[in-house]
């Protein structure tokens, strides 16, 4: 188990894996709760994945620190900016879903989808 | 001002949709007319910018002076010129319609729905003008999630369907997001242009396969291609009408849009990938034309029929984009401008037929010539529209994608157009019977001057648009040839 195994090939399946529990748990889930949970582990699947990409090994913050020069002693920070942004995507779906799922609850009393849907054909 | 276009085509309607909520709490019947001024003024811009680049070419517009690929630029060419001024044109025309809607309703529900209005509209027109492919997804979601809390507004169904649209919209922005990761993580840049010149040697790697693979996806989800529009007829049906109405008009055909940005501005048709993608498009679009319209005929309600036919019309526009020769590329256009004019004259008169009688089945469409004859007038251009006679507007981006079809010998495309034409005056001449040939039991009042059979603000935006699809018809050749044939790949310098 060397760093470089880890690094470059077992971390990214991993975040497959974690992606692939996304669209999975939405389709085989039956609560409208879960299936929100499923959809929030793909969206921070593809933010790790962001994240994953900006390291290097043995680098430091990018902060400028005297007497360290060279691209390769610092770590990309562009994908941390781009996933603050993805963060706030992230956090306000979830928030509209929320909202959307404390409606469905008012308005049929269960969060079940088979259930909802049989109350909405009636 | 006029070097600034592009920044005011967003940034207006932006910030007005931020001070919305605060004016509704103060002056509610304010509101309207602010909102309304901030979509005229990204007319102006759209149509400012339009001009602009048809004269000199594309505009390269950076933000604060960073220099691209650092900065954020927004690059209008004249495809998203065309694009924001048909975004905000149909934004502004469904905006006059809402007001009978809303008028009785509180302060919070006016303020709150012309916010998520407005930025709906930022969303879309901020979607067509950036240069920057990150950027590009946040108005994605910016658009996507005022969307879906429009959707929401329309009744407890309409909860349900918003909450499912959520789900496999979020799916395929997350899956456009990947593809942006895997693209960046190869080329190093998230700009368009040095995207374009990065990614060529590259295009054989598996990264930007699997990149090309996950924009598909998102982007299909968004637009509605075939195997993945599940989320579609649900939510079209249960909407409130008036937002229903921009949403179908544009949402999809702004994905559609994307589609063509990415496939054939950035990673370019020629490549083997692309070629084969667009091929599977191509199949995935034919198949939904015949699939749409013979869904939209086994429906009884109109709206539902309408939601089907825009999966089939969406397919008509990735066709074309499939066909990808000059006549395919110009119809697919066409079609973008032609679909979200009809589509949305479809729903605002379906509203109307609602605020009237209270009816969206078509079974109780009998006799509706009588009791609402201009609206049914517009009906009827708009219908024949969606059939293809020809000095409608329908007519000639068919016509285009034909042509192209049959020059790269794609027979089967022709058979689907053909096929699916013959479908959709099925089902529209179903309505067009009910409405103007079959006789009622009940006497009816016929509308007359005191009694108007709808309210002038929501007549209005229905007979523009119904004016609108003759006069895109018979002034096609002049819209081809000295605006969109700019549009294709390589055609934006003059």
């Amino acid at each position: 188990m060397s760093k470089e195994f880890l690094s470059q090939y077992l971390l990214y399946w991993l975040i497959a894996v974690l992606f692939m529990i996304g669209p999975i748990g939405m389709i085989f889930k039956n609560n409208l709760m879960k299936k929100l949970m499923a959809m929030n582990i793909m969206q921070v699947a593809v933010i790790i994945f962001f994240l994953a990409l900006g390291q290097k090994m043995d680098a430091t913050l990018p902060i400028e620190i005297p007497g360290l020069t060279g691209v390769t002693n610092y770590i990309n920070p562009l994908p941390h900016a781009l996933m603050l942004t993805a963060i706030v995507v992230s956090l306000s779906t979830t928030g509209v879903a929320l909202a959307l799922l404390l409606l469905i609850q008012k308005k049929y009393g269960v969060l079940e989808e088979d259930e909802v849907l049989r109350r909405m054909d009636q | 001002m006029r070097e600034q276009y592009p920044a005011l085509l967003i940034i207006v309607p932006l910030l007005t949709a931020l001070v919305i909520p605060i004016i509704a709490y103060l002056v509610k019947r304010l509101v309207r007319w602010i909102a309304m001024g901030a979509l005229i003024i990204a007319n102006i811009s759209a149509i400012g910018a339009l001009m602009h680049v048809l004269n000199q070419g594309v505009w390269h517009y950076r933000f604060g002076n960073w220099m691209p690929p650092w900065g954020i630029e927004y690059v209008i060419d004249p495809l998203s010129a065309g694009m924001a001024l048909l975004i905000s044109f149909i934004s502004l025309v469904v905006l006059i319609y809402s007001d009978v809607f809303l008028k009785e309703e509180g302060w919070l529900k006016i303020g709150m729905y012309h916010t998520l209005y407005l930025l709906l509209t930022v969303g879309l027109l901020g979607m067509v003008v950036t240069g920057d492919v990150f950027n590009f997804y946040v108005f994605l979601e910016i658009s996507s999630l005022s969307a879906y809390g429009l959707i929401a507004s329309g009744g407890s169904k309409a909860v349900v369907a918003a909450f499912r649209y959520l789900l496999i919209g979020t799916i395929g922005g997350s899956c456009y997001l990947l593809g942006v990761g895997y693209l960046y993580a190869i080329t190093g840049t998230l700009n368009m242009g040095d995207l374009a010149v990065r990614v060529q040697p590259l295009m054989d790697s598996p990264a930007v396969i699997v990149a090309v693979s996950m924009i598909l996806v998102g982007m299909g989800i968004k637009m509605a291609l075939f195997p993945m529009h599940g989320w579609l007829p649900d939510s079209y049906t249960y909407a409130p009408p008036h937002a229903i109405s921009f949403i179908s008009g544009v949402m999809t055909k702004v994905a559609a849009y994307a589609m063509f940005r990415y496939f054939y501005f950035i990673f370019g048709a020629a490549n083997e990938t692309i070629a084969i993608v667009l091929q599977v498009i191509g199949a995935f679009a034919a198949i939904g034309i015949i699939v749409g319209s013979i869904m939209a005929i086994a429906q009884s309600d109109f709206r539902r029929m309408l939601a089907y036919s825009s999966i089939a019309q969406v397919s008509y526009i990735a066709l074309g984009l499939a066909i990808g020769n000059m006549y395919g590329l110009i119809g697919a256009m066409f079609h973008i401008l032609n679909h979200a004019i009809m589509k949305c004259c479809l729903f605002l008169i379906a509203g109307g037929i609602k605020w009237k009688t209270g009816e969206y089945k078509i079974a109780k469409f009998i006799e509706m010539s009588r009791k609402m004859p201009k609206t049914m007038g517009a009906f009827i251009i708009a219908a024949l529209s969606m059939v293809g006679i020809p000095p409608t507007a329908g007519f000639f981006s068919k016509w285009y994608l034909v042509l192209g079809a049959i020059e790269k010998n794609m027979w089967i495309y022709v058979a689907a157009i053909v096929l699916s034409s013959l479908l959709n005056a099925i089902y529209f001449f179903r309505i067009i019977e009910n409405a103007y040939l079959k006789k009622g039991q009940e006497d009816i009042v016929p509308a007359s001057p005191k009694k108007p059979e709808l309210p002038f603000s929501m007549l209005v935006p229905i007979i523009v648009l119904g004016i609108g699809i003759l006069i895109i018809g018979i002034f096609n050749e002049p819209i081809v040839c000295q605006v969109m044939q700019y549009g294709l790949p390589g055609g934006g310098m003059r």
